[in-house]
């Protein structure tokens, strides 16, 4: 199928993300400024001054109003977005859990950066993960391609009519949100044609049908409401992939829950998220050089997460190492060594061993995830506890 | 009483309500602990509870107090409060189908009983 002719940008992720946000023109942005969120928003209020979207730019107070005022105009029927890190994330915490409750597909791209306290802006996924449990579909991207295409793409799976959940883009502060690299940029007439408009279920400015957002729903009705929103994410992935292929049509780059990278023969796999799969698809080059047989998988879907397919995926592998990019403190070990060990469970028996590494923007480079596969080689698994990686002993 | 109720996929996503006026259907009643009773010979017919209700359970026929709604009635008490004449009562619940049952056998409790607003508490 022919592809459409793209623009070459040279956009940090942040700028790819407002470029994104300017072609979808979104009816109604609410938003605070927080670093490494702030250029974003910074590049797109510009959009908005100068007159190249046509979106009402609701400059609010504080996170918790920026989200507040996003389920407003959701309910109301427009297309919102937003867009926040860390404590701005942290402030917004009880009206993220009801826009994904009114099921109200707002988009927002969070800038991962680390959680206080001590204070730190660099990166690290304690903000994101730490709503996992909120009812957002959560996209992770490795760079600000993926940057530009997930936003893109998150419009129209949380406006699926069968969905109708809010969606998170995630992507690495600074490491991401500051660098700038090659996007190619869709012309804008594709990507509105793509998206559509926003057909409302019960927009509460339809006077002829008027209708209560957010009532009192107790011990009778409650359950029903969360099995519907339970079983909307659970449908959500079929979405997910339909999207990612239909985008591959027009864009020539085909998403789908994660990228394999030279995993098909791979004895050991080391999973990630984000701009660490790069480091990591980096390491594995230079190990089959050497004749190691090793492959990273990159997972692009945290919510819903895919257990069936990544266990699939994972299956021929002799061991699997998970990096998690937050800690969790759960005693055990980061939320995608979690994950991933539940997904395998009964189905396939692989050594999965988990490394919690880059809090507060630490860095992790090529050598450090070499040594990672040869932990596996050597048979050395952190298996009961996850291992945190890079710390200083 | 759960059979009858709609299941998850027979009710709008999200909480949302679609029919107008639907609160009236809701059975507040039962979380109520106490239960007012009025004392009709007592009832001066000033209406202060039929203002002061919260929940617009205070019925009224022809311009005068005529019983409580409860299906709606929470027990709060302040039609209790409120009365100047003290022709209300507040019963517990586990006792409340008794006295309605014996009418007005609650007067004959509050006398017999060391509460009651007549007779104030020592």
């Amino acid at each position: 199928m022919k592809t459409l002719e793209m623009k070459t940008l040279a956009l940090t992720g942040n700028e790819s993300g407002a470029e994104a946000m300017r072609q979808i023109d979104p009816e109604v942005v609410a938003a605070y400024p927080i670093t490494p969120q702030t250029e974003l928003m910074h590049k797109f209020a510009e959009f908005a001054a100068d007159g190249k979207v046509a979106t009402e730019m609701i400059l609010v107070e504080s996170e918790h109003s920026a989200m507040s005022a996003c389920v407003g105009a959701s309910a109301a029927g427009s297309r919102v977005m937003t867009a926040t890190s860390s404590a701005g994330l942290a402030l917004m915490w009880e009206i993220v859990y009801v826009a994904a409750s009114n099921r109200l597909p707002i988009v927002m791209p969070v800038v991962n950066r680390a959680l206080s306290a001590p204070i730190n802006i660099h990166c690290d996924h304690a903000d994101s993960m730490g709503c996992r449990d909120s009812g957002w579909i959560q996209l992770y991207s490795e760079d600000g391609q993926e940057v530009y295409d997930n936003i893109i793409q998150a419009v129209r799976i949380a406006e699926n009519d069968g969905i109708l959940l809010p969606v998170m883009v995630t992507f690495d502060g600074f490491i991401i949100s500051h660098t700038m690299a090659r996007v190619d940029v869709l012309p804008d007439k594709a990507v509105r044609k793509f998206i559509g408009e926003r057909t409302p279920l019960h927009p509460l400015l339809d006077v002829n049908k008027p209708v209560t957002y957010g009532p009192l729903d107790l011990q009778d009705y409650y359950f029903e409401h969360k099995k519907q929103q339970a079983e909307a994410m659970r449908s959500a992935g079929a979405v997910i992939k339909a999207v990612g292929k239909e985008y591959g049509e027009l864009s020539g780059r085909e998403y789908g829950f994660f990228d394999e990278y030279l995993t098909s023969d791979a004895d050991f796999i080391i999973l990630a998220l984000g701009s660490t799969a790069g480091t990591a698809k980096a390491a594995a080059d230079e190990l089959r050089s050497a004749g190691e047989k090793v492959g990273v998988l990159k997972l692009r879907v945290f919510r819903p997460f895919p257990a069936e397919e990544l266990a699939a995926a994972l299956a021929g592998a002799r061991a699997i190492a998970v990096l998690d990019r937050s800690e969790g403190f759960s005693g055990i070990g980061g939320p995608v060594f979690q994950e991933v060990r539940s997904a395998l469970y009964r189905r396939y028996q692989i050594p999965v061993s988990g490394y919690v590494y880059g809090l507060g923007g630490r860095d992790i480079n090529v050598e450090m995830i070499a040594s990672i596969y040869g932990d596996l080689k050597a048979g050395r698994y952190h298996e009961d506890k996850a291992a945190h990686f890079g710390v200083r002993e | 009483m759960a059979d009858k109720q709609p299941k998850w996929k027979d009710i709008p996503i999200g909480g949302v309500i679609t029919e107008a006026g639907n609160a009236f259907q809701y059975n507040t009643g039962d979380w109520r602990s106490e239960r007012p009773f009025v004392d009709m010979e007592k009832c001066i017919h000033c209406l202060q509870c039929w203002v002061f209700c919260p929940d617009a359970s205070v019925l009224v026929e022809n311009e005068k107090m005529s019983g409580f709604d409860y299906v709606h009635c929470k027990g709060c008490g302040i039609c209790a409060h409120v009365c100047p004449v003290n022709a209300i009562e507040m019963v517990p619940e586990g006792e409340a189908d008794k006295v309605a049952a014996d009418q007005w056998g609650i007067k004959e409790k509050k006398t017999a009983s060391e509460s009651g607003k007549e007779k104030p508490a020592k």
